[in-house]
């Protein structure tokens, strides 16, 4: 990429950009779970998008992958084996003022996440700009990722398949219904 | 576009949070917190442009933790509600001291 | 300083001599402690002052209050197993370390002209910031002699203590105790500075301690030593701010270090008489003189060898030894010299009043000592540093010899009491009488003693309490004493007051020293018919440090002639210990006497003439006055009135202090400091209210657990907000 964005490039990641904050917007009113899941279906392909569009094309195919197609998928398992699809019988009983309580404090986050990264990049530190593109370009999309996953983040990762086996584990002995239970 | 990364991902973290905040259905709960989860993802690839692609890495790891939660997370909600028949926060206060 | 000094130890000539080997005098003591105190150790489950046979101690204690512990001695049935050992190391290493002082003192006389002190540093103890504190020991004249004292002194009385404690099952730990004392005297006297100084003077306290209260079954016994205790800690203050002054003035507290900027102290100046003044309170505790002298009759109830080696000869006599010492700092101070010098005469009076009248034969031979420190102490505050120095040798003779005198005759006379089964108080004079025909030797020898300590020639005391009294007339005149002013009173005024005083006690002296004689030794006997068949001379190993210690006390005198005498007569050389002295005090001396100077001859003929005829005169008004047919049993005696009684309960001193000091304190100690301060406030506001408050803090903390997952967001994400919040104001600009 060239140090001035195109205007398409521009057009776009702000299109993708609203789209995610619009459908966040969108999910977190919606009453019934299935609807909500859906408009969040809607805010990962955003920010696939936005990955891709950020030479993190890699990263954007796991998010449709994972977080989309796995994740979101369970939700709504979930939501239809405890047949929680009728917004009825789920009151949204929060009043008013705590809505407007919860909104100022999500504008005061707003607001001080944003003065905290203003000016936050360290310059030293920084790679020259289009890098990331010319190494896409150069290695392809999954390489910058792998090296430093397999060498320096190797313990990491490797931890990581302990995590996925625990919470494995956990799942199951939650899950199952009691020989005492009813 | 790191600016306009930030800004996406702090606005959609702070509606996360406003979810977390305002439901009182468990799974939205939930679904908010991955919401957050997203918005942190975003600050990391949009810093991975500039600082060098170890932060997607961070990504990664972010995700595995994420569906490991997942499935951790649902299956209580499944036990709760098999024992209380609601996925309710206010009728739940199993954490009182 | 110290280097210098350390340097010139190095080119000592008794660098490579036995004066080489002093670090192992007192090493010796303390080794025969370790040994003792093991061999205390391995049987006392079986024995002890708690062991049944104490049940016949109880009984005996029962018919009269104080001063009876040395009843055990020859109660006791059970000798501890391992008493052999114990007789041979105790006074062994007495011995040995007594020889190897004699051969250190052999080294010294061998160099002509030694002025400079051999200090030999072993390492360094407290290199604190500008404070260097060395162990080193400092051999010079002045700790020369007393090292001879103490090991001498000692030696003899640890052979005595064979036969008088043999029997006691606590013997092993009584050995254990006399060694560690000896050894902290040795510390002492040899420590190069003032803090190893103190830690001579704290250790023969805690012995002291240890030994009054050696059979702590008895709760007197036991008062008795907390009571030293306690009393000599209020001195023991004095001594440390005197050190924490000079070493915030003067930067170093050794004593060669010091003595090189004496001639920077401010002749009389505030700082100088503080310093030398809270030195003085610390030699009133230690050295029993008013108004810390209560402990001293107490301290009676430990075994009478410890009266007379720790209560007599050597530890009470640190006091004088310390001001000798510290000749420099109250040669600069003539004020503190004066207060010394009235403190003592008084002392010297006042406690030999309270002697006239006293029955226990212990407790004369206390406030004897009682009043001869005073004397010590009106010689090195009058700057008569050889004075005090000589006397306090003299006196550890003839008063050792008392002692332990007085012990034969109580282990006689308990031993006899033994024999019949009866409970008496074998140390009640009235018990007593006539015992000049059951210990003949014993009889002699205290005469001798009481001859010297009444100041007859040419026994011993006559010589050094001449020259106390002699020196301090002479200070009267041009002396910077002299020229000073106490409590508005010219110097002249107070030390001719002095002087008065020291005759009056001189008379008194031999007074009560004769009335103990005629009432032990001579007249009829009034222990009992049964009691008299047992009476017989203690064992030669008893009498034989006695008639060693006769022999000093007799020629005693000789080691520091006064020029008159040998003038008339050739007895020997003139002023031996004035001369080996010197180089420690003779400046000190010097910058006393200022301009003042020596009495003429015919003066100093006449002073003595004077003090002669008082000590007859003292004897014969004794002799005539009391009539020890008339005396009856303890048991039958009429309680005393009037003025007798007055003295016989010591000027109610101790009911005094008891009532001015103790129970305000007690009471403070109970009502403010007890109910009020720690009841009230520690206990109840800061203990108890912390607890209500981490209670308090603790509900309104559960308050907010109830179990709502939305109050927990909340709280949390609110946190988060601060968090940040506070991140902005200190990690950006």
């Amino acid at each position: 990429m060239p140090d001035v964005p195109s205007l398409f490039y521009t057009f776009h990641f702000y299109l993708f950009g609203l789209v995610a904050m619009a459908s966040a917007v969108v999910f977190v009113t919606r009453r019934s779970p299935v609807s909500a899941a859906m408009w969040l279906v809607v805010v990962m392909f955003s920010l696939a998008a936005l990955y891709v569009m950020l030479d993190a094309q890699f990263i954007g195919v796991i998010q449709v992958l994972v977080y989309a197609g796995a994740i979101m998928v369970v939700f709504l398992f979930v939501i239809m084996l405890l047949n929680l699809g009728h917004p009825a019988e789920l009151a949204d009983a929060r009043g008013l003022w705590w809505k407007l309580a919860a909104g100022a404090v999500g504008l005061g986050l707003v607001a001080e996440l944003f003065t905290l990264v203003r000016g936050a990049t360290a310059a030293p530190y920084t790679l020259p700009a289009g890098y990331a593109a010319q190494q896409v370009a150069a290695e392809g999309a999954i390489a910058p990722v792998a090296g430093p996953l397999f060498h320096e983040y190797l313990l990491a990762f490797e931890v990581t398949s302990v995590v996925l086996l625990a919470a494995i584990v956990g799942a199951v002995v939650l899950g199952k219904r009691r020989a005492d239970a009813r | 576009m790191l600016a306009e990364s930030l800004f996406f991902s702090a606005v959609l973290f702070s509606i996360g949070v406003i979810g977390v905040l305002t439901r009182r259905n468990a799974i939205i709960v939930f679904m908010c917190v991955e919401l957050m989860l997203n918005a942190v993802n975003l600050t990391f690839v949009a810093f991975a442009r500039v600082y060098g692609a170890g932060g997607q890495v961070f990504v990664f790891l972010v995700m595995t933790v994420a569906a490991a939660e997942a499935a951790v997370g649902l299956a209580i909600i499944i036990a709760l509600f098999r024992h209380r028949h609601t996925v309710d926060l206010q009728n739940i206060n199993l954490l009182k001291g | 300083m110290l280097i210098q000094s350390a340097a010139s130890a190095g080119t000592n000539p008794l660098a490579g001599t036995a004066a080489g080997w002093m670090w192992a005098i007192p090493l010796l003591p303390l080794l025969g402690f370790l040994i003792n105190g093991l061999v205390a150790l391995t049987s006392a489950a079986h024995f002890g002052p708690a062991d049944p046979t104490a049940a016949s101690h109880a009984a005996h204690g029962d018919d009269d209050g104080a001063g009876h512990g040395d009843a055990h001695a020859a109660h006791a049935s059970t000798r501890h197993r391992f008493a052999a050992v114990t007789s041979i190391v105790g006074p062994g290493v007495l011995v040995a370390a007594f020889l190897l002082a004699a051969a250190a003192f052999l080294a010294m006389r061998a160099v002509p002209d030694l002025s400079a002190p051999f200090v030999q540093r072993y390492f360094s103890w407290m290199p604190v910031g500008d404070l260097s504190v060395d162990v080193a020991f400092r051999l010079d004249q002045l700790s020369m002699v007393m090292v001879l004292v103490v090991t001498g002194v000692g030696m003899l009385i640890h052979i005595f203590s064979v036969g008088y404690m043999r029997e006691d099952p606590g013997y092993p730990r009584y050995f254990a105790y006399l060694n560690l004392f000896v050894f902290f005297m040795l510390v002492l006297v040899l420590g190069a500075n003032y803090p190893l100084l103190f830690i001579g003077w704290e250790g023969v306290g805690l012995c002291s301690y240890l030994l009054i209260g050696f059979w702590f079954s008895e709760k007197a016994n036991a008062d008795a030593g907390k009571k030293a205790f306690i009393v000599n800690r209020i001195g023991d203050f004095g001594f440390l701010i005197a050190m924490f002054l000079l070493f915030a003035n003067y930067g170093t507290l050794d004593f060669s270090a010091l003595q090189a900027q004496a001639g920077a102290f401010v002749f009389g100046g505030p700082l100088i008489t503080a310093i030398a003044l809270f030195f003085f309170l610390g030699c009133t505790g230690k050295s029993a003189q008013i108004p810390l002298y209560i402990w001293l009759p107490d301290a009676m109830a430990g075994p009478t060898p410890v009266s007379a080696l720790i209560h007599a000869a050597t530890m009470v006599t640190a006091g004088v030894y310390l001001i000798a010492r510290s000749n420099f700092i109250f040669a600069a101070a003539p004020v503190a010299g004066l207060t010394v010098i009235v403190v003592g005469a008084l002392t010297a009076f006042f406690a030999a009043t309270i002697g006239l009248k006293q029955w226990d034969i212990k407790k004369v031979l206390a406030y004897s000592t009682v009043s001869q420190l005073g004397y010590m102490f009106v010689g090195v505050g009058a700057g008569a540093y050889v004075a005090g120095i000589f006397h306090l040798m003299t006196h550890a003779f003839f008063k050792a010899l008392l002692f332990l005198g007085a012990g034969s005759v109580i282990h006689v006379m308990h031993e006899a009491y033994h024999h019949t089964h009866r409970h008496d108080d074998a140390q009640d004079m009235r018990n007593m009488g006539g015992l000049r025909k059951h210990m003949k030797v014993t009889w002699i020898l205290m005469w001798i003693a009481t001859l010297a300590i009444s100041g007859i020639p040419p026994f011993s005391g006559f010589f050094s309490k001449d020259e106390i009294l002699g020196t301090l007339f002479s200070r009267a005149d041009g002396s910077t004493l002299a020229q000073a002013h106490w409590l508005g009173l010219p110097g002249t005024v107070v030390i001719y007051g002095a002087y008065a005083l020291g005759l009056a006690a001189a008379l008194l002296t031999a007074i009560y020293m004769t009335r103990l004689m005629l009432y032990t030794f001579h007249g009829p006997n009034r222990t009992g018919e049964q009691e008299r068949a047992h009476l017989h001379e203690a064992p030669w190993v008893m009498t034989g440090p006695l008639v060693v210690l006769g022999i000093l006390a007799a020629v005693g005198g000789w080691f520091n002639l006064p020029e008159i005498v040998t003038r008339a007569l050739p007895l020997g050389p003139t002023g031996l210990l004035e001369h080996w002295l010197d180089p420690v005090v003779g400046a000190g001396t010097a910058r006393v006497v200022g301009s003042g100077g020596e009495v003429a001859a015919g003066t100093e003929g006449l002073l003595i003439a004077v003090a002669v005829a008082i000590a007859v005169s003292g004897i014969a008004i004794a002799v005539t006055v009391l009539k020890p047919a008339r005396l009856v049993p303890k048991a039958q005696a009429s309680p005393e009135q009037g003025f007798e009684r007055v003295l016989n309960n010591k000027y109610y001193v101790d009911e005094i202090y008891d009532a001015a000091v103790v129970r305000p304190t007690y009471d403070v100690s109970r009502n403010l400091l007890w109910r009020g301060i720690d009841t009230g406030l520690i206990d109840g506001l800061l203990v108890n209210g912390s607890a209500w408050l981490a209670r308090l803090t603790g509900w309104i903390g559960s308050q907010f657990q109830s179990g709502q997952l939305g109050t927990y967001a909340w709280v949390l994400v609110l946190g988060v907000l601060l968090v940040l919040g506070a991140f902005h104001h200190s990690v950006l600009p």
